[in-house]
């Protein structure tokens, strides 16, 4: 039931290599990668979330060989076919055939305006919080989106089935869970949950460590 | 078809990753579905105006003007807007300030969610499986890769950035900087002091 993309606390990866601040992209494709990207999703026919999917639903042989921007574009290409902005045809190398959709096209003169707005997440809900900061949380004992099978969702396997406290209420957001599978945004509170590293990890490095995630109410029980 | 690419059309593209990338650029194009002067214009922005300079301003201030800092810690969002800190991938933003008890440094191990605004673009390592799989788990391990060892009885706590919410890590202010203002301060805070993997340095 896992996908490649929840790799929190695998074993077996290499050290961590830290670059200068002055290395922003090392490739040129990286730099159109992103740009690519940004672009045809102002066209709005995807949201973030259905976007993060793509990325995840990847066969995990892609996931693991493709690096960080080979992922987007896999992710890009597979998002513009489903949404039936390309076709399997174009992609192939046949002609591409003008669009009805260009009027939604992201214009020079728009870039600053459209990434210093933003996409805020958050949104009125009917749904009352029902934790405050310091109550004691159980997160669900699989990290599974309930309403799709193999869907979207946000709670990683390694903080699966574990109790934390709660820190911090980010008020009501959209759920990734509905969100990514067109099931609207049903938008509910959001937490951040604190874990002892104990919790979470058979040998943590120092009993004081803590992980905090931010989780949705629907993930949580009282504990 | 020589066999059935449906559930992952992405196959089709060309193998060299510099080539796939030109070709949906090409298609998207001439489908006049992208403009290229567009792309240019956000290549332009995160290579050449937003970056970790901005966090730094961020942090500068924090450490001069403690009702900033409270008023950063207490709801950060729209004090880094009033600075024009604002946009994609920084819409809900959280503050955490590290002390000698606590040392605070983010992760997102689901993907690669990052304070763009603040920040730019995330580093390589930052989005790598090493930095995702290990940082959650053995935080002290990953942070002597990057030479920064903590005292026994400093905590670490690690932020999952697993919702649209953002985190920004106020570094402590190393000893001997009382006398500098903010642009001597700034060239003190790296951009890893703001993920927490690295310390801000000392003058």
């Amino acid at each position: 039931m896992s996908r490649p993309h929840d790799m929190g606390g695998r074993y077996g990866d290499g050290p961590v290599v830290p670059e200068p601040e002055s290395d922003i992209f090392h490739e040129e494709w990286h730099k159109r990668a992103l740009a690519v990207t940004l672009a045809a999703g102002a066209h709005g026919a995807w949201n973030i979330d259905v976007s993060r999917h793509a990325r995840e639903r990847l066969a995990p042989t892609d996931y693991a060989r493709f690096s960080y921007y080979e992922k987007w574009m896999a992710g890009l290409a597979d998002l513009l076919v489903a949404k039936a902005l390309v076709s399997v045809e174009e992609l192939a190398g046949s002609d591409p055939v003008p669009s009805p959709k260009a009027g939604t096209t992201l214009k020079v003169e728009n870039v600053p305006a459209v990434l210093a707005k933003g996409g805020p997440a958050d949104r009125p809900s009917d749904i009352a919080p029902k934790f405050y900061a310091g109550d004691a949380v159980k997160t669900r004992r699989l990290a599974a989106n309930i309403l799709v099978d193999g869907g979207h969702t946000r709670l990683p396997a390694y903080a699966a089935g574990a109790t934390g406290r709660i820190l911090r209420y980010h008020g009501t957001h959209i759920l990734p869970d509905s969100s990514a599978h067109g099931l609207g945004e049903a938008p509910e509170p959001l937490y951040a949950v604190a874990f002892p590293a104990s919790e979470l990890w058979a040998h943590p490095e120092n009993p004081a460590d803590e992980v905090v995630l931010d989780l949705w109410q629907s993930y949580l029980a009282p504990a | 078809m020589p066999h059935d690419h449906s559930d992952h059309p992405h196959s089709l593209l060309p193998p060299d990753p510099a080539l796939r990338v030109k070709a949906l650029e090409t298609i998207l194009s001439r489908k006049g579905l992208i403009d290229p002067a567009a792309l240019d214009a956000i290549i332009d922005t995160y290579e050449n105006k937003i970056g970790p300079r901005n966090g730094a301003h961020v942090v500068a201030r924090a450490w001069l003007d403690a009702d900033f800092k409270a008023a950063l810690l207490k709801d950060a969002t729209p004090v880094v807007a009033e600075l024009g800190y604002y946009g994609r991938q920084g819409e809900h933003m959280v503050a955490v300030e590290n002390t000698d008890a606590v040392h605070n440094l983010v992760v997102c191990t689901l993907c690669s969610c990052y304070p763009w605004p603040l920040l730019g673009i995330p580093p390589t390592w930052y989005k790598s499986d090493a930095y995702r799989a290990r940082v959650v788990r053995e935080p002290r391990a990953v942070l002597s890769d990057f030479g920064v060892t903590l005292p026994e009885n400093t905590a670490v706590r690690v932020w999952d950035s697993t919702a649209e919410v953002r985190y920004l890590v106020i570094p402590q202010r190393p000893a001997g900087s009382e006398g500098l203002d903010e642009s001597g301060l700034m060239a003190l805070i790296t951009r890893d002091s703001m993920i927490g993997t690295g310390l801000a340095v000392s003058p």
